[in-house]
């Protein structure tokens, strides 16, 4: 193509954007199928989410506004570097508030904040294929999901129950989507799965290295698989947040000093900003603030 | 300031991606009309249909055109020089097929379906029609809408939703078609169910 600027909006060029565009396309029409696509070299090394990386760079906008997590956090080091390769070939801006976010790129967690119409959720995806462990072959995979034939993901959860007492898989929990694919949602906790059920934003997720795209569309059927005699059920916590107060949110355990003192608090660290300066004042809150 | 905000070079580089959102809003939210940014002297071809072959078609992309398109000699010099995507008559084969509002929609069956292993491997239909707000109403319903919707795009001939009801059917596999008119655009990704309600 002519007339093309020579440094690029968003990095990629238009014709690799064009390429991710039409896989993007397809993952929405065929929810939870993996579309394969021509990943290219992003300047970060590959665990760093450039499948991700890639899905952002090729729907981003000037009027989009950015909120990067890795973990529920926004000031990791993964997520401040995403955030601020964006900004310099971007220039959009960017945000920690869930609710004020067109895009957010997230590795391992979907925010507490729910999501809301008009807004698209980018998960980086390490591994795509939920049945990989199952077989590697993906020759084979690809013919599974092909005939529907999901046996052996439910004989792996069920040798779970039978070894465990219960389905043990608490991440990359799989999930049905549109009561056809079966689908890996990256490994987030299973506590986030019931999130994408019938989501009001959009979800696309992207794997660098291994090549592939998928999608869910807003409100979509997304179900955990389960048995009958084992439903599945999401973590739970004895304890709110020990800095906010929160419950119903997914907590992290942390050591808060030297001392080697241990709590639990928001894995989603702006969740739990929000909180505070709402002024829910949690367990461990309360206690430095008697000591002030 | 780097290069890449220098107003008059980015142009396409932008409209590209405001027109991507447009067709990625209308395929992941069918029922909803999105806004295209189109360029009215962009040649001999409807403008509708020219924004969005220079936003998804290119080299890589093997592309179909309906009679009265291919049989125009100036829309076909366009869009070899503006996409560079190679024509093949066989749209079994086509990654895109462009539908001008002249010709009726073709029957889905002749185009890619994909297969079940790889059923991205389908053609997507572009359509032009006479309007997306005056035709027959139809309720839609599927992932991307809450409850259901209702569409009256014109000009889809008077068999549509019993071809669509088959084309639903070979899920995974099929079409998925773009609508377009008068600068806005409709999505029917192959998953959406369509009824036909009652005049
Ligand atoms: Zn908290």
């Amino acid at each position: 193509m002519t007339g093309e600027p020579f440094y690029n909006f968003a990095y990629l060029d238009e014709q690799t954007k064009r390429m991710i565009r039409r896989a993007i396309l397809k993952a929405i029409a065929i929810p939870g199928y993996q579309v394969p696509f021509a990943s290219r070299e992003m300047p970060m090394p590959y665990g760093w989410g450039t499948g991700g990386v890639q899905v952002t760079a090729a729907i981003i906008g000037r009027d989009d506004v950015l909120k990067v997590i890795d973990q529920g956090a926004d000031d990791t080091t993964n997520a401040v570097s995403i955030r601020a390769f964006f900004q310099k070939v971007t220039n959009v801006a960017v945000t920690t508030d869930t609710g004020a976010a067109t895009i957010i790129q997230t590795r391992h967690r979907i925010p507490e904040h729910p999501l809301i119409d008009g807004q698209i959720i980018v998960y980086q995806v390490p591994i795509p294929e939920p049945l990989r462990f199952l077989e590697p072959r993906e020759t084979e995979t690809r013919t599974m999901h092909a005939l529907e034939e999901y046996g052996l993901m439910h004989v792996k959860l069920y040798e779970d129950i039978a070894r465990h007492g219960e389905i043990a898989t608490t991440y990359a929990y799989p999930v049905k989507v549109e009561g056809r694919y079966v689908m890996d949602p990256s490994p987030t906790p299973k506590f986030d799965n019931p999130k994408m059920h019938m989501s009001p934003a959009l979800q696309l997720f992207g794997a660098g290295r291994e090549r592939r795209i998928y999608a869910i569309p807003p409100y979509s059927d997304v179900v955990s698989l389960d048995f009958d005699d084992h439903p599945f059920t999401v973590q739970r916590f004895d304890k709110p947040c020990a800095l906010c107060g929160g419950d119903d949110v997914y907590l992290d355990e942390v050591i808060m000093d030297d001392r080697g003192t241990r709590m639990f608090v928001c894995s989603d660290t702006a969740h739990c900003d929000g909180r505070r300066s709402e002024g829910h004042v949690g367990k461990q809150a309360a206690v430095e603030e008697a000591r002030r | 300031m780097t290069a890449f905000a220098t107003q008059h070079l980015a142009d396409p580089v932008f409209r590209a991606q405001a027109n991507f959102r447009a067709l990625m809003d209308a395929l992941s939210r069918p029922g909803t009309i999105q806004r295209l940014v189109v360029d009215e002297d962009a040649g001999d071809i409807d403008v509708d249909l020219a924004a969005i072959a220079l936003t998804l078609i290119d080299h890589e992309t093997s592309l179909w055109l309906s009679p009265s398109l291919a049989d125009d000699h100036k829309v076909r010099e366009w869009l070899a020089f503006a996409t560079g995507a190679p024509l093949v008559d066989a749209p079994e084969r086509a990654a895109f097929a462009l539908v001008a509002e002249a010709d009726p929609l073709p029957d889905h069956r002749a185009f890619g379906q994909g297969t079940q292993e790889y059923p991205d491997r389908s053609t997507t239909i572009v359509k032009a029609c006479g309007g997306l707000t005056h035709g027959p109403r139809l309720a839609c319903s599927g992932p991307g809408i809450k409850a259901s919707a209702t569409v009256a795009p014109a000009g889809l001939g008077p068999n549509f939703v019993e071809r669509w009801a088959e084309n639903r059917a070979l899920f995974p596999r099929g079409v998925d078609l773009i609508l377009c008119a008068g600068g806005a655009v409709m999505g029917m990704p192959r998953t959406l169910t369509i009824k036909r309600l009652e005049v």
